[in-house]
């Protein structure tokens, strides 16, 4: 069994494409300016791995790290 | 011919593509897929003597690295032409660079979320179903003069507060900056002075008459040091969604719906499995970038390893990015289920597109209504699909017949 993951999104790298919202809206919310940010501190509940996995293969820019703990 | 001094000679035929491409030649216009794979194979940078010096990274890493470098290459002019004439007509935030950028796109920015969007699509939606009663019953249209045209020109003036029935001058003056301006300085002058005095008027109208729209949301911004944004600034940001707005859009949803007319196994699987549109609009804006940005060389340095050299402009293609093999596997191919894309239709870096949110659910809104009803639909042998030249590539003709071919 994989770990439990975390996600982080690098506020220096996000630009707001908003991929990973519309990919995993369980694990991503947006600013006022349509930036990027993990929900809460980021862990990934179960059933959401795949969802986590597919916003990071799809963001333009690379700003999201995802960690098995 | 004082009228027409301003116009270049018209370019020779390109005959070596690696040391001489031209992306207003009419073999690029038509069907540009095969001499990026070209390009791509010779170098990652080329370059041409045309447009007075430019280069053109083919590969999605080269672009990729001058989008990201803001320091070697500005964004202060953003259209690849015959002619350098000395800037007037700035449109911020596109033509800024850091540190006036980031200020000028906050601005934009709040508008343009994806959650704005969602108050902005039953209108939208509507839209597209006007637009298919005007032309169901006949069986056929031109689908970009009937319906993608229309659907991004009446979302924007909706947007902006100016009246819909213009969309015919938004039209005319964005041709003349997109299209004709590559090669002819009167063509885009023109469009930009009739565009800056409509929008002038607009704003005059509004010092008396308030109104919630964008323009007002620009006339209403103070700068960080509570100061409105200088006029100049105001029409130039109004120029820029305008012409940003329209063009862009018009050739996303057109070439997504030319592709669905000759791909009837991707057609039919959209009508049967609508879930899977996120990820098919994704695609085809991959596959079909409408956008080739620019970029102006002001300091020396290197490439993926090429040389560059100020004096020059940059094509900065992402659409020949969102083709490159070593990025997308089967990239010459539309797999219109495609997990993993990380396509650069929106730019890459600070320029990501203001209205990205704004142009996927338009694109969404109107081929999903499209396909309600419309679900079975092909290209009209009898007619031709012509494309844009230059800036923003998609159909401007497509005609279509509607129903099952027998």
């Amino acid at each position: 069994m994989a770990g439990k993951l975390k996600i982080r999104v690098d506020q220096d790298k996000c630009q707001g494409h908003a991929r990973c919202k519309s990919l995993a809206p369980e694990l991503f919310d947006l600013d006022e300016f349509g930036n990027a940010h993990e929900v809460g501190d980021g862990s990934v509940p179960a059933g959401l791995e795949d969802k986590a996995w597919l916003a990071q293969s799809n963001c333009p820019e690379i700003a999201i790290e995802v960690t098995e703990e | 011919m004082s009228d027409s001094a301003s116009i270049m000679p018209e370019h020779p035929p390109v005959t070596d593509w690696v040391n001489d491409f031209d992306h207003t030649d009419p073999t690029w216009t038509e069907n540009p897929f095969p001499i990026w794979e070209k390009l791509r194979a010779a170098s990652p940078v080329v370059h041409t003597e045309r447009f007075l010096g430019c280069y053109m990274p083919t590969t999605y890493q080269a672009v990729k690295e001058i989008a990201y470098d803001t320091d070697h290459f500005s964004s202060r002019r953003v259209i690849v032409r015959d002619v350098r004439p000395e800037i007037t007509a700035r449109a911020p935030p596109i033509t800024s660079d850091p540190p006036e950028h980031k200020p000028a796109k906050q601005l934009l920015l709040p508008p343009f979320t994806p959650d704005a969007m969602k108050k902005l699509e039953p209108r939208v939606r509507a839209i597209c179903n006007e637009l298919i009663d005007e032309f169901i019953a006949d069986g056929k249209c031109d689908a970009a003069a009937r319906y993608t045209k229309h659907v991004p020109v009446r979302a924007i003036a909706h947007m902006l507060g100016i009246p819909e029935k213009d969309g015919d001058l938004f039209i005319k003056w964005i041709h003349g900056i997109l299209e004709l301006g590559i090669k002819d300085d009167n063509a885009l002058m023109d469009a930009v002075r009739e565009m800056t005095g409509y929008f002038a008027g607009h704003i005059e109208h509004r010092k008396q008459n308030p109104t919630d729209d964008l323009i007002s949301t620009l006339m209403n911004a103070r700068d960080k040091d509570g100061n409105p944004l200088a006029d100049e600034h105001v029409l130039g940001s109004l120029r820029l969604l305008l012409i940003a707005g329209i063009d862009t859009t018009w050739s996303a949803i057109g070439s997504s719906l030319w592709h669905l007319a000759k791909t009837p196994a991707d057609r039919e699987r959209l009508v049967a499995e609508p879930e899977l549109m996120p990820l098919a609009v994704e695609e085809l804006l991959r596959a079909y970038s409408p956008v080739t940005m620019a970029r102006e060389v002001v300091k020396e340095t290197t490439v993926s390893g090429c040389p560059v050299k100020p004096g020059n402009m940059v094509l900065l293609s992402f659409p020949a990015a969102n083709r490159d093999p070593s990025m997308f596997p089967d990239a010459d191919k539309v797999v219109i289920d495609r997990k993993e894309n990380r396509h650069a239709a929106f730019g890459l870096g600070i320029h990501r597109c203001v209205g990205s949110n704004l142009a996927r659910m338009e694109m969404t809104v109107a081929i999903e209504e499209w396909l309600k009803r419309i679900p079975d639909f092909r290209l009209d042998p009898a007619g031709k699909v012509t494309w844009s030249e230059g800036t923003v590539r998609g159909p401007r003709q497509l005609p279509m017949l509607f129903g099952k071919a027998n």
